[in-house]
């Protein structure tokens, strides 16, 4: 018995349960669908048709369930490449006993042709498979690129575009760690170097109902700061985020958060998030030593008028150290609310979500206490399937100075398909120092791998 | 004594659950379907809520955080499975805070390995295809003897969550059975005259109906899955419909109707708002009714295009 009349899938990879299981599975479907052919060609007792009716059926979801496992199997095939092939050299019997069933199924095939193809189909689908399916406990992998092209006058805060820019390559490893957490990992790239965006562990099976989260992370600081660029509805972020809330980077630092929903009266969705942080977060937050971490805490409640509008509101509040030393303390208070409309039946055609976020600024400074307020408002309505429409108005102080900008924008965008999205932005902005940005801008973005989930 | 009313307040919010609430299991299904199967052999020993409605695409749903509050209690959770609620599924189940419900927990059932799946791609597989489902075609319940296999799936694992009542879930479900196999029969001889005849869908949401009533779905609207219709695409399909003599088109209820309409009046085709889940319109509100909703609506278009 020699093996080169086995498929090469099976003597290359070998996980050792696995092998044998999958060379007894097309004995197991041949013999399967003979029965089916032998029950349907036997004549029936007299008066008995439902029981061989029944018998069929038994039959056929054996089969069904012999499927199933053949994909499971294939899954899990694949999954261990290494144990599997340590396997391959260190047991003969598997491959011998493999071989003793092997040889089986033309013998029943010759009665029926069709079991033999599909038993050399399913070998041939099987190493076709085996390289794909050895990622099996791999995670799930996306790369999402975000392209954006910029003319007109620069902005004088927030992030300055060039004319042409490979903004942001995301990199994202997703999976189930044990089963107690999952992981996920964000990490993007510039045209030169990389950020660790996120990457954290969350615990999902504490008691409770509590859920956790250990690792680098967007705080719940509102809404517009938990968003990673790609899941914007603008191509940039709105003043008030540059100006008191860090801009893109935001407040995304190192620490623990731990969330809580709880029911409300009425169907009311009530969730409370706390989270301590290193104290680290772009311009916002600075850890002059060891002690100086910074808090954040959101609270939110959500409700569903009807089943295509709901109402999200929270309040947040932030605290941490900032530049000018451990004696000088930055706090954080926001207002965010949301409205979201989406008629189910038209739920790929039709929707409209309403934003807004009020923030205040305390930063204590040198000889003063600088005290700043700015706010977005925006609205988003979905034309058809692959269009959309925004606009946004803003106006922020400065963190740091007397000085109030103001300014908006209207967005454009096109969804060639639900992995690739079209973007275009006009953006005026006034600032305090007199001057007047005017925009345009645009943007590609595109995603690989892993289908993420929409975000809410 | 204020420490000790706590304290038992504590214990008894403690021991509720384990006592005066073990009768009673909480599922919850990600699709209506699901929810009726499960209800058909829970019957009154659980309590059944879903996430999408029959009248949703069940690919686009929102993972709204009120779901959170009925996932969060819940023993057992049912998903369709294959890739189907990737977008919205896995966030509310992290989100949870319910360590029974997580993937790979006792609680969490995907019934797609009870059924029999059509159309897994072979070869290489890459978005040029669109939205394409690896592990096979995900609308696997519009069989009855998928609806039958996945029935029975539940009422196994609700016997292991439930063992004290196992044989009312096994008894139920060969009830179940039993009145499945008298209406498929019904409904296979509604369906005989039409045996062969070709339909256009809008999306691939038919195929297990397709094979079990023995009609075939030649082509389809949107030209790649989750693709919206191209004119290009458009007029190959009204080529083919005429070129088959092609007089229905089955439209699932949350597609744009425009474009069918627009094909059914080049080719005189009927366009049917077909239902692929119960609770796609207000009278279909079991897995029964939805055959005899489809059934009905289907022989009609074949008599009157006849």
């Amino acid at each position: 018995m020699s093996s080169t009349s086995l498929p090469p899938v099976l003597v290359v990879v070998s996980q050792h349960v696995a092998k044998k299981m999958m060379r007894a599975l097309p004995v197991l479907l041949t013999l399967a669908v003979y029965g089916t052919v032998w029950a349907q060609i036997t004549p029936a007792a007299p008066g008995a048709p439902s029981d061989q009716e029944a018998k069929i059926r038994e039959l056929e979801d054996r089969i069904i369930a012999l499927e199933n496992m053949v994909r499971e199997l294939k899954a899990a095939h694949g999954a261990q490449p290494a144990a599997g092939a340590a396997a391959a050299t260190g047991s003969t019997t598997a491959p011998t006993q493999a071989q003793a069933v092997a040889p089986a199924p033309p013998a029943p095939g010759e009665a029926a042709g069709v079991p033999v193809a599909a038993t050399q189909e399913q070998a041939i689908v099987q190493t076709g498979g085996a390289t794909s399916m050895a990622k099996a406990l791999n995670p799930d992998i996306s790369a999402i690129g975000d392209f954006i092209g910029a003319f007109g006058r620069s902005p004088v805060t927030g992030e300055v575009v060039p004319a042409l820019e490979m903004h942001e390559s995301e990199l994202g490893f997703q999976a189930i760690i044990d089963p107690y957490a999952r992981g996920d990992f964000f990490l993007s790239f510039g045209e030169e170097g990389v950020n660790l965006e996120e990457g954290y562990i969350t615990f999902t099976a504490l008691p409770v109902g509590i859920v956790a989260r250990v690792g680098k992370m967007r705080s719940a600081f509102g809404k517009v700061n938990t968003l990673h660029n790609h899941v914007l509805p603008w191509i940039d972020r709105p003043l008030v985020t540059d100006n008191l809330v860090g801009g893109e980077d935001g407040i995304d630092d190192a620490g623990l958060s731990v969330t809580r929903a709880f029911a409300g009266p009425k169907g009311l969705f009530l969730e409370g998030t706390g989270q301590v942080f290193r104290g680290d977060s772009a311009d916002v937050f600075k850890s002059n030593q060891r002690n100086d971490v910074s808090v954040v805490g959101h609270f939110r409640g959500y409700k569903d008028i009807t089943e295509s509008t709901n109402v999200d509101l929270g309040v947040s509040y932030a605290r941490g150290h900032n530049d000018l030393g451990s004696q000088f303390l930055t706090n954080l208070y926001g207002v965010d609310a949301t409205v979201r409309w989406k008629p189910l039946r038209r739920s790929i055609y039709h929707s409209f979500v309403g934003r807004s976020e009020l923030i205040w600024s305390k930063r204590e400074q040198i000889a003063s206490v600088q005290r700043s307020f700015g706010m977005y408002a925006s609205g988003d309505y979905q034309l058809g399937r692959r269009w959309f429409f925004g606009a946004r108005f803003d106006t922020s102080d400065r963190a740091r100075e007397r000085l109030h900008d103001h300014g908006g924008a209207l967005v454009l965008t096109y969804w060639p398909s639900e992995f690739s999205q079209l973007r275009g932005e006009y953006r005026l902005a006034r600032y305090g120092e007199n001057i007047t940005s005017n925009e345009l801008r645009f943007q590609v973005q595109f995603v690989l791998g892993a289908h993420g989930a929409h975000p809410f | 004594m204020f420490k000790r009313v706590i304290l038992g307040t504590l214990l008894a919010a403690v021991m509720m659950p384990a006592s005066a609430f073990a009768k009673k299991l909480s599922v919850v299904t990600s699709t209506q379907d699901l929810a009726s199967l499960a209800q058909e052999v829970g019957g009154d020993k659980i309590n059944v809520q879903f996430i999408a409605r029959g009248y949703q695409d069940p690919h686009f749903v929102e993972a709204k955080p009120s779901f959170l509050l009925i996932l969060r209690n819940a023993d057992l959770l049912v998903t369709v499975g294959l890739d189907l609620e990737i977008g919205w599924l896995p966030p509310l189940i992290t989100q949870s805070g319910n360590p029974k419900i997580q993937v790979g927990a006792n609680g969490y059932l995907d019934a797609s390995n009870f059924a029999e799946i059509l159309e897994k791609p072979t070869g290489i597989v890459s978005r040029a295809q669109g939205d394409v489902h690896p592990l096979g075609n995900p609308h696997y319940w519009l069989d009855p003897d998928n609806g039958r296999r996945i029935a029975r799936g539940i009422a196994t694992k609700l016997a292991e969550l439930d063992p004290d009542d196992a044989v009312t879930f096994q008894s139920r479900f060969q009830d179940f059975d039993k009145r499945l196999s008298e209406a498929e029969k019904n409904w296979e001889a509604q369906m005989a005259p039409y045996r062969g005849r070709k339909v256009v869908s809008y999306h691939k949401s038919f195929p297990n109906f397709a094979k079990h009533f023995g009609i075939e779905v030649v082509d389809y609207i949107e030209p790649r899955p989750g693709i919206p219709p191209t004119p290009q695409h458009t007029i190959e399909v009204i080529q083919t419909m005429k070129a088959q003599n092609i007089k229905v088109e089955l439209i699932e209820p949350y597609f744009d109707l425009k474009t069918p309409n627009s094909i059914a009046a080049q080719t005189r085709a009927k366009v049917i708002v077909m239902l692929p889940s119960v609770g796609g319109e207000k009278p279909v509100t079991d897995y029964f009714k939805l055959f005899d909703y489809d059934i009905g609506l289907l022989t009609k278009a074949f008599q009157e295009s006849q």
